[in-house]
């Protein structure tokens, strides 16, 4: 009888600790320091990611991988409240490319979710045996430095004063910005109308600035309405043109009889600062076999910009806006240092475009 | 029972018409002759007190109803009644009453007109308008009295209008129901232009800001240094010689082997500058809004 309250102790002691190793992730970091595949090294490393347990994900890596503990951190956690910083990695899938003895290739395909939808990060994983684990060979990201220096910033900004509450009915006040709206399209895409085209601040001040659009039926009634969101750059400088893009889900183009397009601009205080390049644009295909637009984006300001969202418009052999689509880059851009982009183009829209314009969108945080 | 909001806007309502259909006996009474016959002036200019004669005794209940208030006043009918300038300041159609216990009331009609012309309410719009635009500057002024009555008999109203450069001109509009309007050009020059709406003493100024139309006959140059090109713009003007103001974006766009670069730049000192870097031959262009300037070609000898 005693040994048996013994035994029945030793088996709950060891059931217990078998949870609390299971709980404390001993399980992935068993899979991971004894990946069989590359495929499970990759998987692995991508669940300490997820977890966001770098140093683990780090000790991990094959030794050979150039990178440190700071960088690799760095780059997948993200700095200066780049849009990585508010991301969380939500799935990556691993596809295997080629494997040769004691090195495999591997597809990854990191999506990570954010407050401005999600990102795709893919890339090409060199994956190594050491003895009997796989281990992910992970080469130091490059972050390239600006040597000190003062940049002189002398852009104009615009304040606005406006009328005062008090004065009387009659009295003088500043109107709001003459924007015009110098093209429209609209298309049928699956399960969906999508209205876009360009819209031009025609003032000499800026504009933030709101297209909105109503479709409407045969008998003039409204069928619905939308506005552009996020596909627009909001804040217009004097003669700036920026595309848009009003999606119509659930609505069919055959039930539309005309469209009623509105854009409404107020007069904001803004800054001519920071000017963004779009250098080395080019359609090309990405790993996935996608169509896209790449490039890249150089901050010519001394602030850094923590959140850069590219918007492209597409134009077929007319000159005819046909696709407008954007992308967020989970980078902040640094002051002179290149930070690359690419945007989808759906298929058709690649096959059939003549030419493209691209324009940034950024958010800075004060201070910073 | 509860009650609601809604229950007491609807009682409120109710003794609001209560009220009123007890008044409305005496506002349709007519004129009759009796010993307190009212004889008013037909009309009255705002502001002007005056008194109606009365030839009788004892006391009576007055009411002078207006078009903003209603007065109610307890008055002696041996002497005259006197009405108020405050009671009067307000343009329309009034009706005094008269009643006392021993006869049926009396009341009479008047109408009250907008005094002398003392302010102006300007409208000028817009506040910012390009230069050389026909008929894109519209002045409305609005002619009142000193206590703000529209005043609808005709006056002529004079605009002043004061370029920033060259000589000022006026222009005169014969105000119509209360409103005189004009349209007009803006001038082919950049600047402020005050526009001021002058009637007799009366007087109100307002600013326009004409700017810069659309740029013209955009012209760039190209700067080569090592491996970059520095493109500059002449002098962004509009075809009336303005320059455009700083701040206005214009587009560079070069198109080389590493593919396609654009910088939106914004004019710093009437000149739009950008440097990029170039790959063998390049083309480049610009433009500013929907204009279009001159393209220049690089053959990759930098």
């Amino acid at each position: 009888m005693k040994w048996v309250l013994v035994w029945f102790l030793a088996a709950a002691t060891a059931v217990l600790l078998a949870v609390a190793w299971l709980q404390s992730g001993g399980l992935k970091q068993h899979a991971m320091f004894s990946a069989g595949t590359p495929e499970e090294a990759v998987q692995a490393l991508m669940s300490q990611i997820q977890a966001r347990n770098y140093e683990q994900a780090f000790a991990s890596l094959d030794p050979s991988s150039g990178t440190d503990l700071a960088s690799f951190t760095r780059e997948m956690a993200g700095t200066d409240s780049s849009l990585r910083t508010y991301s969380s990695l939500q799935t990556a899938d691993v596809s295997p490319l080629r494997a040769d003895g004691d090195q495999a290739v591997v597809r990854l395909r990191m999506n990570w979710s954010s407050a401005l939808g999600s990102l795709d990060d893919v890339r090409d994983v060199r994956v190594r045996r050491d003895g009997s684990v796989w281990r992910v060979v992970w080469p130091k990201p490059a972050f390239p430095t600006v040597p000190p220096q003062v940049v002189s910033v002398n852009y104009l900004s615009w304040d606005v004063i406006g009328r005062n509450s008090s004065q009387n009915w009659g009295a003088q006040d500043v109107d709001s910005p003459k924007v015009r709206i110098t093209s429209m399209n609209a298309i049928s895409r699956p399960g969906r109308v999508v209205i876009l085209g360009e819209v031009e601040n025609e003032d000499t001040v800026p504009a933030y600035l709101n297209v909105n659009a109503t479709l409407l039926k045969a008998d003039g009634s409204a069928l619905e309405e939308e506005g552009s969101f996020d596909l627009i750059s909001h804040v217009l400088l004097p003669k700036q043109v920026s595309p848009y893009r009003i999606d119509f889900p659930g609505e069919r183009i055959d039930a539309v009889k005309s469209v009623r397009m509105d854009a409404r601009a107020l007069l904001v205080p803004a800054s001519a600062d920071p000017v963004i390049a779009v250098s080395n644009q080019a359609v090309s295909k990405d790993g996935l076999d996608r169509n896209v637009l790449k490039g890249q984006l150089v901050n010519q300001s001394g602030r850094p910009v923590n959140i850069a969202q590219v918007l492209a418009a597409y134009y077929d052999d007319s000159g005819k806006v046909i696709w407008v689509s954007d992308g967020y880059v989970d980078q902040a851009l640094m002051p002179q240092v290149p930070v690359p982009f690419a945007v989808d183009i759906p298929d058709d829209i690649a096959a059939r475009l003549k030419n493209y314009r691209v324009i940034v969108n950024h958010y800075s945080r004060s201070g910073s | 029972m509860k009650r609601t909001l809604g229950s007491k806007f609807e009682l409120c309502k109710s003794m609001a018409r209560t009220a009123l259909l007890c008044m409305l006996p005496l506002c349709v009474l007519p004129v009759r002759a009796s010993a307190a016959e009212l004889h008013v002036p037909a009309i009255v200019e705002a502001g002007h007190g005056f008194s109606i004669p009365v030839a009788d005794s004892g006391q009576a209940s007055f009411y002078l109803v207006g078009p903003d208030h209603v007065v109610k006043r307890t008055v002696n009918l041996a002497s005259s009644l006197q009405i108020q300038p405050s009671d009067v300041r307000a343009a329309g159609h009034y009706q005094v009453i008269l009643c006392d216990s021993s006869s049926p009331c009396t009341s009479a009609t008047f109408e009250v007109k907008a005094a002398a012309p003392a302010h102006l309410s300007f409208f000028l719009h817009p506040s910012r308008v390009p230069v050389s635009t026909p008929g894109s500057i519209d002045a409305t002024a609005f002619v009142f009295d000193q206590y703000f009555n529209l005043v609808l008999t005709p006056a002529a109203v004079d605009f002043r209008i004061t370029p920033a450069s060259g000589a000022g001109f006026s222009r005169q509009a014969s105000a119509r129901d209360g409103v005189a309007w004009m349209h007009m050009d803006s001038t082919p020059h950049e600047g402020r232009v005050q526009v001021t709406a002058a009637l007799g003493g009366v007087e109100e100024a307002r600013v326009i800001q004409q700017v810069a139309a659309e740029a013209c006959g955009l012209r760039m140059k190209a700067v080569a240094s090592g491996n970059s090109v520095t493109l500059e713009t002449d002098p962004v003007r509009d075809c009336s010689g303005n320059a455009l103001p700083d701040g206005t974006v214009v587009s560079f766009t070069k198109i080389d082997k590493a593919g396609k670069s654009t910088v939106d730049t914004p004019i710093k000192k009437g000149i739009a500058r950008v440097q990029l870097s170039v790959q063998g031959p390049a083309q480049v262009s610009v433009a500013c809004g929907v204009v279009l300037g001159n393209e220049v070609a690089l053959n990759g000898k930098l």
